[in-house]
């Protein structure tokens, strides 16, 4: 009898907060719009011995993926910094993961560096520390990305668009728009894919910014709440055609490679992977343009060994080293020494790296915030937090 | 010097049953309800919009966020689903097996039994799922080439390939219980029953199963909460498919209380799905 009573006690309490919970109002409107004050490193002293990096799948290679492809042993032969690397595989993961304040050094995208600046997860960077610095093209530094006020917060990587493939074998006619992903009657239902991230809606935002230009979106991270519903309600008429959605890099390869995929959102790198396995793969940039990175390598504001974190940071932009993982990875480099010391000597001009008319239809990563990227003064727009939202809401529909 | 610590014990009873008993309270009040407790206060917490910080300030807004959205309605039912077909099937499948092994088999084999039975939960968890990608691939995996001149198709990434997926991998959860529930079973209660005029399936159903059913409620135990929280296997080979545990994986890294708020569900099914096995007072005579 005690125990029925406890019971249906425990069921009224429950009942109770269950209506509670209903009746209140949803927030999250909580915003943090003050830079912290995070000082940068004055002077470099010696090594400490090791560096924790985060960092996209490609840029940190120590041979063990290809024993040809390696700029980290030589690395830690001149410096004795013993390098240890985490994969991010999206940029809300390295957010999370710097937060922790276990890592050193992340390669941020603009999707990630503006929330790492004013969340105080990231130093400014003293570039006098970093001399190879002098050498990145100019239109990479002080970019909005990477920089507040006039301080810059990193160390500019390179920059790619991300590409739409397709096999070669097994697509037919070879695709020349991102509408081969979004059109309802596909002949590849169920073997298309997309990148698992909230940022994926910039895509979606990007292809209504050509096709239907009635809806004014101006700059795919600048969505009013009219044009982010028609970016959502686009996706959701592509989630039929989607047999996965991948942020693994490794499964994505191992799904092209199976055919289980055979259509849509990928990385260079992704296809220099699957194409050195054999399979018939390539990757274009559709008509439309594409959403692309240009990424930073950033300090942690709590870095263990920020010595060692400034050296590999000068060191991943020395034209050698540069040149290098551009060409693994597949992105243009940010040295303009680079483009010297690529193994293909038409590298540079293949990828753009000096070629400002092409990076002009690429939108790299931003991080939407409620005023308005684009300008606009006269409506708000949708805040990151609500494309994460947005996203969950999708995916588990 | 041992020997008058053993005299000191001796004389106090509570003592040493408070000694026997440190260990085990410590781990479970701070180690599992102190985490547990942790996590579910984090839930009424909110994090900075912009910068993901979390924000400790009690309010609600996580849960009226959660029962708001129908998404989250279906990601529910769908694990419930999915969490229901793999213990039937597990059922379906370990009932003759352990049949067999308790009853049937020679003393012998029986031990032999038992041990290939456990002998899949040595092999890690990742590599039997990955094995079944290997089998579920469409078009190239290995069941496409064994079914494929006979019609029959891999079903796939997805629900059916997630079921199948835990199906194999709790089976042996659900052998153990049923296993030791039937060798409790005498044989002359199976004796009595065939003498009295009962056929086999009047017998298994009316003098087996509510013997071992306390045995079920065990193993589906199990089944049941494994599968409530798994999130690799639908990462694997789900497709595009989400579970519970898939949402709060993807929202611990950016938005912990919301992933606090989402892990609360199952906390409160396995509450409700004990009171039930309660109320049915299986858990009485195991």
């Amino acid at each position: 009898m005690r125990k029925k009573r406890l019971f249906s006690q425990i069921a009224a309490a429950s009942a109770v907060a269950l209506i509670l919970a209903g009746c209140s109002s949803s927030n999250n409107k909580a915003t943090t719009t003050t830079l912290p004050k995070v000082d940068a490193l004055k002077t470099l002293g010696a090594g400490e011995g090791q560096v924790n990096i985060v960092a996209w799948a490609g840029y940190v290679e120590n041979g063990s993926n290809d024993p040809k492809v390696n700029w980290v042993s030589d690395f830690e032969k001149e410096t004795g910094c013993k390098v240890n690397v985490k994969i991010g595989s999206t940029s809300d993961d390295m957010v999370a993961l710097m937060k922790t304040g276990e890592y050193d050094v992340v390669s941020a995208s603009g999707d990630a560096s503006l929330r790492l600046i004013y969340g105080g997860d990231v130093a400014p960077v003293n570039t006098s520390l970093v001399p190879n610095y002098a050498d990145i093209f100019s239109d990479l530094k002080d970019q909005p990305w990477n920089s507040v006020n006039g301080v810059a917060y990193g160390i500019p990587h390179g920059r790619g668009a991300n590409l739409l493939a397709y096999r070669t074998d097994i697509v037919k006619p070879a695709p020349t728009s991102w509408g081969a992903v979004f059109d309802a009657n596909s002949p590849y239902k169920g073997k298309i894919t997309a990148y698992d991230s909230p940022i994926y809606i910039a895509d979606a935002a990007l292809y209504l910014m050509k096709t239907k230009p009635e809806l004014g979106i101006k700059y795919p991270y600048a969505l009013d709440q009219k044009q982010f519903d028609a970016a959502i309600a686009l996706l959701k008429v592509q989630k039929p055609l989607i047999g996965e959605y991948w942020s693994d890099y490794l499964k994505h390869v191992a799904s092209l490679k199976s055919g289980g995929t055979v259509l849509g959102t990928t990385w260079q790198v992704n296809i220099n992977l699957a194409q050195s396995e054999g399979v018939k793969v390539e990757g274009i940039k559709p008509v439309e343009g594409s959403t692309g990175w240009s990424d930073t390598w950033m300090i942690s504001s709590k870095a263990k060994h920020p010595n060692c974190g400034y050296m590999w940071m000068d060191h991943i932009v020395s034209p050698k080293a540069n040149a290098a993982v551009a060409e693994w990875f597949g992105e243009a480099p940010s040295n303009a020494k680079a483009c010297a010391l690529t193994s293909d000597k038409n590298f540079c001009t293949t990828y753009h790296a000096a070629d400002a008319a092409y990076w002009k239809d690429v939108y790299y990563w931003n991080t939407a915030t409620q005023a308005c990227l684009d300008g606009r003064t006269d409506v708000k727009c949708v805040p990151y937090s609500e494309w994460v939202k947005a996203w969950s809401s999708l995916r588990n529909a | 010097m041992k020997n008058s610590i053993a005299t000191w014990m001796h004389k106090r009873p509570k003592f040493r049953l408070a000694a026997l008993l440190a260990a085990p309270t410590l781990w479970l009040v701070v180690a599992y309800l102190g985490a547990l407790g942790a996590l579910l206060v984090t839930a009424f917490f909110t994090i900075d919009s912009f910068t993901g910080n979390v924000i400790a300030k009690f309010n609600l807004g996580n849960f009226h966020d959660m029962l708001t959205d129908p998404a989250y309605r279906n990601v529910v039912l769908r694990t419930l689903g999915i969490a229901i077909s793999v213990t039937l099937i597990c059922a379906i499948f370990a009932i003759p097996m352990a049949f067999f092994m308790a009853k049937i088999a020679k003393p012998k084999s029986q031990k032999v039994l038992v041990a290939l039975v456990l002998t899949p939960l040595w092999a890690s968890y990742l590599v039997k799922i990955y094995a079944w990608r290997t089998m579920l691939e469409p078009n190239t995996g290995v069941l496409d080439w064994i079914l494929g001149p006979i019609g029959i198709h891999s079903p796939g990434f997805g629900g059916p390939a997630i079921i199948i997926g835990l199906s194999y991998l709790w089976l042996p959860y659900m052998i153990l219980p049923i296993y030791a529930g039937l060798e409790r079973l005498p044989n002359s209660l199976l004796d009595a029953s065939g003498d009295l005029g009962a056929k086999n399936f009047y017998t298994f159903r009316r003098v087996i199963l509510p013997l071992i059913f306390p045995s079920l409620v065990a193993g589906s135990m199990f089944t049941f909460s494994l599968t409530l929280g798994d999130y690799i296997t639908a990462q694997i080979i789900g497709g595009k498919l989400q579970m519970l545990g898939n949402v709060v994986y993807q929202n611990f890294s950016i938005n912990l209380p919301f992933a606090a708020t989402i892990a609360t569900i199952p906390v409160a099914i396995m509450a409700i799905y004990l009171w039930l096995v309660r109320r049915t007072g299986a858990l009485a005579s195991l």
